[in-house]
């Protein structure tokens, strides 16, 4: 991937080739039925298979195993997103087995077919609907074999947990151990067997506590920080004071000296390595340095400015009627912009790997998204071929897109190269705050209108660097056009200065606080409840309804803003599913705290497999919202990052836990969208909204700390 | 300096022949192999490195071992008694108090500390006891009510 391709990951999938044999793993996962599937675009997969030898075919596959048990082998991982959970329901319901019978191994890149990362909420989505289809093919084959051994016709079987019995006389009947017994049936899914209908479901929709929990409880669960190998080495990576400075002289002596330390030097990469981390640590702060630093003047506050002059030229995202027409006919006109700064991911675990390089093998365990492309790229830094590498994906603590990029894995495989020793490396917490690839800084600006009856006439929006995910307005407006004006893909120039990527829902969190705000906005100067002005101008019915259902489950009192109250209205949309959120705050006006007490969500995901795990994640996404909405933002000046600790880049805490209620709209019948994600793009909007109701004080910058609260309210 | 430093660890006394200054938490994980307790911040911001020391919830990252001596540590893995979980391990799992993990040690120990001094709490208290342990994921609407329903559990004891 790109580095800047994340800001398109929305809802494309791009299959690739596989590096293993397929009788290769086949072997590995031993006797048994195995249905062969692909998850992705199969034109696209079939083209790729085009003359080569490795087979292109499938990019997933079950097993049922002699022992009874089923295994489904993805590239996919699990992060805390409870995909290991909700991915184990739909294969059990469809395979008619139990959930506990179900093994999912994830993110081995010997074991597991090729996939291109787990993010963009793409799991239940796109990888769910094939699964389903292939428990569905599992259970007919089982049915196939019942059918000979039963000498009954295949019409008369029917399935329950684990066996097969004959329709009319349940004494007759084998199990799917029995009918695998000895067996290496292997088949592909032939899109001929049909899935369960929703009135047939066992397990899907069922909530379901996550799978994990045990190991997780006691410690047993396994990091890759965790994994501890004889001889290893635990490496410290000396970072430098600013991005983009040059190390200029380097004095090492002192750290030479202390006993069993080795230190490594490759150009600027210089490494302390110790049996002990911490003796490590200690160590690399005896190196001596002098570094040119940058002075491109570059901060936090001017970054804005200075997008906008590196901002590329723009591209049409939709357009529709006349801008000019539309604002003839507008009685009011309004001119926003909207500003976002950068954004760090600091999941707790920091990013941590693990390489061991025996003869031509090399085996990894890391925190990662992206297991796969992750060995590719270690085996083009090693010049090896991929074949040669083994990236094992043990439990990840927080990714958020953040664990998408994999360069502690380079750093690792560097030095167990050059030592010839297995190497740990693990980011300190100032390495992760140094070294992430933040969410970007970005800017929108909205020029819109409303007439006389308060309808809104036109639409004119411009994104810059927060990417096209979520931008498109989805109100019924006569005159519009989108704007994206990204990060200039494919030519030279960043005009960041660090790393960016995806954060949470990327851009979509940034797109959303300023298309909710503007209309927010239209609505007080229409003098019309912001509710209602929302559904005079939404014609979806799912939108609709979604709003309707968490203004009901609020208590709603339609009101013009600034009613004093505290409430806040936001509606959006992401990988897939919509998403309205009501909330309460206070905000003191002396000190410009704000105080979120209550946030009402309602979302329409189609199909939820796992109500539990959604309502998880969707408490998730409120929780880690409140973040950017009020606190998070990264400061820094010609390159130096200032926030480095918990301590100065406040994420929320159980003191800013407000009352969350979560509401799921039952809608079986359509297909799974994504979970992960959705809920958190409406936070900053929600409660910039409910600011000014409070108030009367509008917001236009994330993000809304005491200070810009005070200021606002100068205005 | 290399001392002898002997502690009971998990109910069990131990000795171990170390640097005095080294922190507690990465004497526990490559000395003892107990990876349970986890490096979040090193600077005991995040708390999840968080232990009993003497029944009270302290940060490893910032505890040196010469101040552990003779003391009674306890980890995550120390919790469990006869592969029965205790009841705090036992209510973040059936309230799903967690999502990936990482941070949950640091929390069911820090809750462990709370509630023996506490046996009833609020869900103020709980807040306010929990506060300083940071979880990203955002699974704090669950944690407090795991902690409520370890403490009715518990009803006092331990």
């Amino acid at each position: 991937m790109r580095e800047d391709d994340y800001l398109e990951i929305d809802f494309k999938d791009t299959p690739t080739d596989f590096s293993i044999e397929r009788r290769d793993f086949l072997k590995v996962a031993g006797a048994g039925i195995f249905i062969l599937f692909t998850w992705g675009d199969p034109k696209v997969f079939a083209k790729e298979r085009l003359g080569q030898d490795l087979p292109k075919d499938f990019n997933a596959f079950l097993k049922i195993g002699e022992d009874g048990r089923v295994s489904c082998y993805t590239g996919k991982i699990e992060m805390g997103q409870g995909v290991i959970t909700s991915l184990a329901q739909m294969l059990a319901d469809e395979l008619d087995v139990s959930l506990e019978s179900v093994d999912m191994v994830m993110g081995d890149t010997d074991l597991c077919p090729w996939d291109m990362g787990t993010f963009g909420s793409m799991t239940t989505r796109f990888f769910g609907p094939p699964l389903r289809a292939a428990g569905a093919e599992g259970r007919q084959v089982l049915k196939e074999l019942a059918a000979k051994q039963l000498k009954v016709p295949i019409e008369d079987l029917v399935t329950n947990n684990g066996v097969v019995f004959v329709k009319n006389n349940k004494i007759k009947k084998v199990t799917y151990a029995q009918l695998t017994k000895g067996k290496k049936i292997e088949k592909h899914v032939s899109e001929k067997v049909p899935v369960k209908k929703p009135s047939e479901f066992k397990i899907i929709g069922k909530s379901v506590r996550h799978h994990d929990g045990y190991e997780k409880v006691t410690g047993k669960a396994k990091y890759a920080g965790d994994i501890q190998l004889p001889g290893m080495l635990y490496a410290r990576i000396l970072r430098p004071p600013a991005h983009a400075a040059k190390l200029i002289s380097v004095d090492l002596s002192e750290v030479k000296k202390i006993k069993d330390v080795q230190v490594i030097q490759e150009g600027d990469f210089i490494a302390v390595l110790h049996q002990y981390p911490d003796v490590a640590d200690n160590a690399l702060s005896k190196i001596k340095t002098n570094y040119d630093k940058p002075d491109t003047g570059i901060d936090d506050k001017n970054i804005f400015d200075h997008l906008l002059k590196a901002a590329p030229k723009g591209e049409v995202e939709a357009e529709g009627g006349d801008l000019k027409k539309g604002e003839s006919e507008s009685e009011i006109i309004f001119d926003s912009t909207y500003l976002d700064g950068y954004k760090a991911h600091s999941p707790i675990e920091p990013h941590t790997a693990v390489v061991n390089i025996e003869g031509k093998k090399v085996t990894i365990w890391a925190s990662t998204q992206t297991p796969f492309p992750a060995k590719d790229a270690i085996a083009k830094l090693l010049e090896i071929p991929s074949d040669n590498v083994h990236v094992i994906s043990p439990f990840v603590g927080g990714g958020f897109g953040g664990k998408s990029r994999n360069l502690q894995i380079e750093q690792a495989a560097c030095l167990a190269k050059l030592t010839g020793k297995p190497i740990q490396v693990a980011w300190t917490r100032e390495d992760e705050f140094f070294d992430d690839s933040f969410r970007p800084a970005a800017i929108v600006k909205i020029r819109s209108g409303i007439d006389r009856n308060g309808d809104i006439t036109f639409w004119d929006y411009g994104v810059y660097f927060a990417g096209s995910r979520g931008a498109q307005q989805f109100y019924n407006i006569p005159n519009h056009i989108t704007t994206s004006f990204n990060s200039a893909r494919g030519s030279e120039s960043n005009p960041h200065p660090f790393a960016t990527g995806p954060w949470r829902a990327p851009g979509n969190n940034t797109n959303t606080f300023a298309r909710e705000s503007q209309i927010d906005i239209m609505a007080a100067k229409a003098g019309v409840d912001p509710v209602e002005f929302r559904l005079k101008h939404l014609n979806d019915k799912k939108i609709q309804r979604v709003l309707k259902t968490a203004a009901e489950k609020f208590g709603w009192r339609p009101a013009k803003a600034p009613s004093g109250r505290g409430f806040g209205v936001a509606v959006g949309i992401d990988a897939g599913t919509w998403v309205a959120a009501i909330a309460e705050v206070e905000v003191n006006k002396n000190t410009g705290d704000v105080k979120v007490k209550r946030v009402v969500c309602a979302q329409d995901m189609g199909l939820c497999v796992n109500p539990e795990g959604a309502t998880i994640q969707m408490e998730g996404c409120i929780t880690m919202g409140l973040g950017y909405t009020l606190k998070e933002d990264i400061h820094f000046k010609n390159g130096e990052i200032f926030d480095l600790n918990f301590d100065t880049y406040e994420i929320p805490r159980f003191s800013w836990l407000p009352k969350i209620e979560t509401h799921i709209i039952d809608n079986q019948n359509e297909p799974a969208q994504g979970g992960g994600e959705p809920a958190i793009v409406v936070m900053g909007a929600v409660v910039g909204n409910a600011i000014y109701d409070a108030i009367g004080a509008r917001l236009y910058q994330l993000p809304m700390i005491p200070d810009r609260v005070k200021a606002a309210m100068m205005k | 300096m290399i001392e002898t430093i002997q502690f009971t660890l998990n109910g069990k006394p131990v000795k171990v022949d170390v640097d005095s200054d080294r922190m507690l938490l990465w004497v526990l994980r490559t000395n003892f192999q107990l990876t349970g307790t986890k490096y979040g911040c090193g600077e005991s911001f995040c708390g999840a490195c968080t232990v009993l020391v003497n029944n009270e919830a302290v940060r490893s990252c910032g505890t040196a071992v010469k101040d552990i001596k003779n003391k009674k540590v306890v980890t995550i893995e120390g919790l469990e008694e006869n592969g029965k979980l205790h009841p705090i391990q036992k209510a973040f799992m059936e309230n799903d108090g967690l999502q990936c993990g990482y941070c949950t040690p640091g929390m069911i120990m820090n809750a462990y500390s709370l509630l023996n001094k506490n046996f009833k709490p609020t869900t103020e208290q709980i807040v306010e006891g929990m506060n300083d342990n940071l979880c990203r994921c955002g699974a704090h609407k669950r944690i407090v009510k795991a902690i409520h329903t370890a403490a009715k559990e518990m009803q006092g004891g331990n």
